[in-house]
């Protein structure tokens, strides 16, 4: 039992071994070990015969794997497309308001912040899509990809080939995790990306002045909004690892789907109701906004720090959660 | 030759066992859902190695749950199962690689092409090698006849090619045990001859196939061995020819002297005899003693002035020894 026991640790270990001398290392003894000699007698393709116990490396690919899945979805590809947009509509719609010469002056107090500077330096595009896709675009893009991540390969029945394959519980969820960040850095990216070419497109380019008001280099601008952009994506990530939970739930993708966006809007209400102030710092889009402090001089670390910190806890609470529904689920999808 | 090379994986479990050891073992496996529902009930399997297994039951008789536990895809509420020596889902890790299932028809993704879809399931297995995956991804295509429509996204392709495309993903790696779970399903009967052919293929191989089908004849041309399964229960389990004779042919004597065989049947000890038309059978006797020779009979028949039409023993299909066994045939149990 002790060697059943011991075979993730050391079946890595002298599988790999075994299997270079010719899987006859039986008497090694572990499980693993004696089974690495089978394939090759069976008739293999050939290379199969060192094919035992898992190397680091190649359980990269699964993730590369689940990368590669998640971003041929033409669901997936529709939600970046319409974040590419958002920068497109928000650059035409103040450049067509400042070409009727009424220009800045009036007007944008209800908007996303940075609007006014927009006209002067297009670098402003970016911190202004950002804020505005942070509230509602990029977060419903999130919990559309975390809630499908795996109530949809359920639904689909992918799940229990995965599974078989032996994908591993923790690692599959690992690897479903680590590519639901990832679209949380590339979704943002793409905003990014599409902001700087529409407002280079449309506007000048220059010098920044920051909130402080001193001014810093367009090189130094580009940094901070490349910065800004990675806060934008790490802010997305307690809410990745509270759409996952909600995947592990249930067998539907589109209501894991449907409840994590459906979570996302209720804490958005509750974090603008002043009665519930108490709890506000807990909620986690409470400091999602406060990558603004980054363009101030010098920057304001306080509440990104915070923000960051509670992104973390959600992402521990939430990560841990959905480990231990998955790893006792039984897959009867 | 196959039996040296499946002696050895045996290895630390079942040195002490002269014989191989079984490729599936189960020992009271029991399977409650948190409704309540009793869907499978202390089962005791045992899948010899290098069988050809026939796993039959009507709908709902708890086939899928067993195989879904012995694969680890559903914790058994109570006993324990062991799959090529280890148990299992503790070890299911190590022992997965070396299984091949397709559970309950194929799943693919529809946007991927069929050869992206078999790679996807070959980097979700942590032991597979990369540098082989794109070799044996083209191979497993090969074998089941999909090479020309590799290229396809999966959701373009029809139930038949689906079910071959998730009988691909179970052949990436050579595998010592396949679990294939109504593998025929949605194939037309091209398809279907092709897939037999293939099992027999693998099986002479040395890989033990466990086959669970709802069509009898089907386990009757490739299997070795078979159980049976009703209401999460198993009836009985052995050797396929051990079943089919377990209800005994029937003598059928076809003749316009009906009366006066009869009369000469029951004096040999025929029982159960009916008269139908010109027919007149019945079940030869068994029991202590010699068995009775077929043609014996046919003999004293003729001795007695009987004219003989016909005459034979009806071999039993599997089928009638099923509904023999099950008492429903294939209603859905409730």
């Amino acid at each position: 039992m002790s060697r059943a026991d011991g075979g993730t640790g050391s079946g890595a270990g002298t599988g790999a071994a075994a299997g270079t001398t010719s899987g006859t290392g039986a008497g090694a003894g572990t499980g693993v070990g004696a089974e690495a000699g089978v394939p090759a007698v069976v008739g293999g393709p050939p290379g199969a015969a060192g094919a035992r116990g898992p190397r680091p490396w190649w359980t990269l690919g699964l993730f590369r794997s689940e990368l590669t899945t998640t971003f041929r979805r033409s669901r997936t590809l529709a939600l970046l497309g319409v974040l590419a947009a958002v920068p497109v509509l928000i650059g035409i719609a103040v450049k067509i308001q400042t070409g009727d010469g009424g220009g800045m002056g009036g007007g944008p107090e209800g908007g996303p912040a940075f609007l006014t500077q927009i006209t002067n330096n297009g670098l402003f595009l970016v911190f202004a899509a950002l804020a505005a896709t942070l509230p509602v675009f990029l977060p419903m893009a999130v919990g559309v990809v975390a809630g499908d991540a795996v109530a949809g390969e359920a639904h689909g029945g992918t799940l229990r080939y995965l599974l078989v394959a032996p994908a591993g519980r923790t690692r599959l969820l690992l690897a479903k995790y680590a590519s639901t960040m990832a679209f949380c850095l590339v979704a943002t990216l793409v905003v990014a990306a599409s902001a700087l070419a529409v407002g280079a497109l449309l506007f000048p380019l220059g010098e920044v002045t920051t909130i402080s008001g001193t001014r810093i280099s367009f090189g130094d601008g580009l940094i901070r909004a490349l910065l800004i952009a990675v806060i934008v994506a790490a802010s997305l990530i307690g809410l990745a690892a509270l759409g996952l939970f909600v995947s592990t739930l249930t067998n539907s993708g589109i209501a894991a789907m449907a409840a994590t966006v459906g979570l996302l809007i209720t804490v958005q209400i509750l974090d603008t109701i002043p009665q519930l102030h108490a709890i506000q710092p807990y909620l986690f889009p409470h400091y999602w906004l406060s990558f603004a402090d980054l363009l101030r001089e010098p920057v304001h670390w306080d509440e990104i720090v915070k923000n960051l910190g509670l992104q973390a806890l959600y992402a521990a609470v939430f990560g841990s959660a959905a480990w231990a529904r998955f790893t006792a689920k039984d897959i009867t999808a | 030759m196959t039996a040296v090379t499946e002696a050895a994986p045996g290895g630390p479990g079942a040195s002490g066992a002269s014989d191989v050891p079984p490729v599936i073992e189960t020992r009271g496996l029991t399977k409650r859902f948190r409704g309540g529902q009793l869907a499978v009930d202390r089962l005791d399997l045992t899948v010899p190695a290098g069988s050809v297994f026939g796993f039959l039951g009507p709908n709902g008789s708890g086939k899928t749950t067993t195989i879904r536990m012995l694969v680890g895809l559903i914790q058994p509420t109570a006993g324990s199962a062991t799959l090529l020596g280890r148990p299992v889902p503790r070890a299911a890790h190590a022992v997965l690689p070396q299984v091949g299932a397709l559970i309950e028809g194929p799943a693919l993704y529809g946007h991927l092409t069929a050869r992206d879809n078999l790679v996807r399931y070959d980097s979700a297995d942590p032991t597979a090698d990369p540098r082989t995956r794109r070799a044996r991804v083209g191979e497993a295509l090969d074998r089941v006849g999909l090479t020309a429509a590799s290229g396809k996204k999966a959701k373009a392709y029809s139930l038949g090619m689906k079910q071959r495309l998730g009988l691909a993903a179970a052949l990436l790696r050579p595998r010592r045990l396949l679990v294939l779970d109504e593998p025929t399903n949605g194939l037309d009967p091209q398809g279907m001859r092709e897939i037999r052919a293939l099992v027999r293929e693998l099986a002479a191989d040395g890989t033990t196939v466990f086959l669970s089908s709802h069509l009898l004849d089907e386990i009757e041309q490739v299997c070795t061995h078979a159980a049976v399964m009703t209401r999460g229960r198993l009836i009985v389990q052995g050797t396929v020819a051990e079943l089919a004779a377990g209800t005994r042919g029937r003598l059928a004597v076809t003749t316009p002297d009906q009366g006066e065989a009869a009369r000469v049947l029951k004096g040999l000890g025929v029982v159960d005899l009916t008269v139908r038309d010109d027919r007149v059978s019945g079940e030869l006797p068994t029991g202590e003693g010699e068995p009775v020779d077929p043609a014996e009979v046919n003999a004293a028949l003729v001795r007695a002035g009987v004219r003989v039409r016909s005459f034979g023993v009806e071999r039993v299909s599997l089928e009638d020894a099923f509904v023999a066994l099950t008492g429903e045939g294939f209603d859905v149990a409730g």
